[in-house]
């Protein structure tokens, strides 16, 4: 008996996070099915449920999944891998820090929705102008956490690389970047944040071809809410997959770090 | 034959009070010493003595003083792997384990492969830790972490292994036993350390002399033969007269 208390203890705790999203569910299947609400907007979750179900068996979901994710990861890949290379040249050469530094302090204050009507006249409306502006959205944070955890490499580490003789090289393969890459990774953490967020910006914003943020357009102008609910949980869905996936190689970054994960 | 006697000769240091400022901080006052090969020498003092400063000049982290500091008869050039050192902080790198932590003091040494693998295993078993091998560094304790460093800093088989309070931030147990490990190891090794300290006890228990130093400007103010055998008693008579004799250079500085 105390023991079955334990266990309903334990998953209680683990499943709390669930009440909240069941209440509003529940909340909302009332209020579509008392009557609150004459409006046609307020649909039901049957509704909403149907239409995924549609989606989904139709293939309309999957095109448009697919090619709003394969949009967010090209962009994160030529974002991330300009910001590494921008993000090392700065943290590791002084030369080059005072060339670029201040051009690219000045360029990161530009607000990432201020590039849309450059980048729209330049690329167009379609997928090339789509990844450019993911790619800026994965590149900031990434040249910033490089950067920065390159330059805040502890000195009494570095000393022992002096001690032991190490060349430029072997100070940069073998102290500098294994030191700064908790926070390389917290900046490829953030740009696989931003680019989803941009994605679904991009989208919206660059009206043009298929992806999960034209169906939430789809759903708005034809007032067909069940759709933009779904779009948005969808939307949800794959940023919480996302975050859930970095958090994992977070872990156990730290973990080899020796920093406790919380 | 090579001697490996290490002679300190009119070493003077001075900082900037501030950066840029023209006022001049005399850490050094023309230090000089006589070090014998395979002698132990203990460098006591209070702090801003010039204790440390005094240990990275000979590691060759510091390159600006006067004076000149000849190992086996020529100055030395920057730091070199002739030159072991222990700091008071383990400075183990947090992502290699014991052994590869161990390994890095030979990332330039010309032993083969499997010559740096045998010695790296070697001097982990001299301080104890083959057990702890692929152990990181948060994963064990602050004694064994400093033991890791001091297989570090013996691996390179230096003339000369400079340690910089490296039992300092270590509970008064731990300290103890290290402080017998590091006889032992300099005993078998057979090679010249310096040892920083602030502790008076520790510097006369491990020391053939103890260099007693005092601040403002950082100079000798006397060298102290501990002719005691060893292993040395701490409840010997005369050890006790030799550690409050050196004791009493420090009631009179306050």
């Amino acid at each position: 008996m105390s023991s079955a208390l334990a266990i309903s203890h334990g998953s209680s705790r683990r499943y709390r996070g669930w009440v909240l999203p069941i209440s509003a569910v529940a909340l909302w299947w009332l209020a579509s099915h008392m009557g609150w609400s004459q409006s046609g907007l307020l649909v039901s979750p049957e509704k909403v449920a149907a239409t995924a179900w549609d989606q989904i068996a139709s293939g309309k979901f999957w095109r448009a999944i697919s090619a709003s994710l394969a949009r967010n990861l090209s962009g994160f890949f030529i974002g991330t891998t300009l910001g590494l290379v921008l993000g090392c040249l700065l943290g590791l050469s002084h030369y080059f820090e005072r060339l670029v530094g201040p051009s690219f302090n000045t360029f990161k204050q530009i607000s990432l929705f201020a590039w849309i009507p450059l980048i729209s006249v330049w690329f167009g409306l379609g997928d090339v102008a789509k990844v450019v502006f993911l790619s800026l959205a994965a590149l900031v944070p990434v040249v910033v956490n490089t950067c920065d955890g390159l330059r805040n490499v502890p000195p009494n580490l570095l000393e022992v690389a002096r001690v032991y003789r190490f060349s430029r090289w072997q100070t940069i393969v073998g102290v500098m970047l294994p030191a700064a890459l908790p926070s390389i990774f917290t900046g490829l953490y953030l740009a696989l944040v931003y680019s989803w967020l941009a994605t679904i910006g991009a989208e919206y914003l660059l009206v043009s071809g298929e992806g999960i943020g034209n169906t939430l357009i789809d759903g708005s102008e034809h007032f067909m809410m069940d759709l933009v609910l779904f779009g948005m949980v969808v939307i949800g869905l794959v940023g919480w997959s996302l975050n859930a996936l970095a958090r994992i190689f977070e872990r156990r970054m730290q973990r080899l770090y020796g920093i406790d994960p919380r | 034959m090579l001697n490996n006697s290490l002679t300190l000769e009119n070493i003077s240091k001075r900082f900037a009070s501030r950066p840029g400022s023209t006022t001049q901080l005399q850490v050094l006052d023309n230090i000089q010493l006589d070090i014998a090969p395979g002698e132990f020498i203990s460098i006591v003092g209070a702090s801003g003595c010039g204790k440390s400063t005094l240990l990275r000049l000979i590691l060759g982290l510091d390159e600006e003083y006067d004076g000149r500091i000849l190992l086996n008869g020529k100055p030395i050039d920057g730091t070199g792997l002739e030159r072991g050192i222990v700091f008071q902080d383990h400075r183990l790198f947090p992502w290699l384990n014991v052994e590869q932590n161990v390994a890095v003091a030979l990332k330039n040494s010309p032993l083969s492969a499997k010559e740096k693998r045998d010695t790296v295993r070697e001097h982990i078993e001299l301080v104890g830790l083959q057990d702890f091998i692929d152990a990181y560094p948060h994963q064990i304790s602050g004694g064994m972490a400093q033991r890791v460093a001091i297989a570090r800093g013996l691996v390179n088989r230096p003339s000369v292994l400079l340690l910089d309070e490296p039992l300092g931030a270590l509970d008064a147990l731990t300290r103890a036993r290290l402080q017998g490990e590091l006889q032992n190891i300099w005993a078998k090794e057979k090679i010249t350390m310096i040892l920083v300290t602030h502790d008076v006890d520790e510097a006369v228990f491990l020391g053939d002399r103890v260099v007693v130093m005092q601040p403002n400007p950082g100079r000798i103010r006397r060298i102290l033969d501990i002719d005691l055998p060893r292993p040395r008693n701490r409840s010997d008579s005369r050890f006790i007269a030799l550690r409050d004799d050196v004791l009493s250079d420090f009631a009179e500085l306050h």
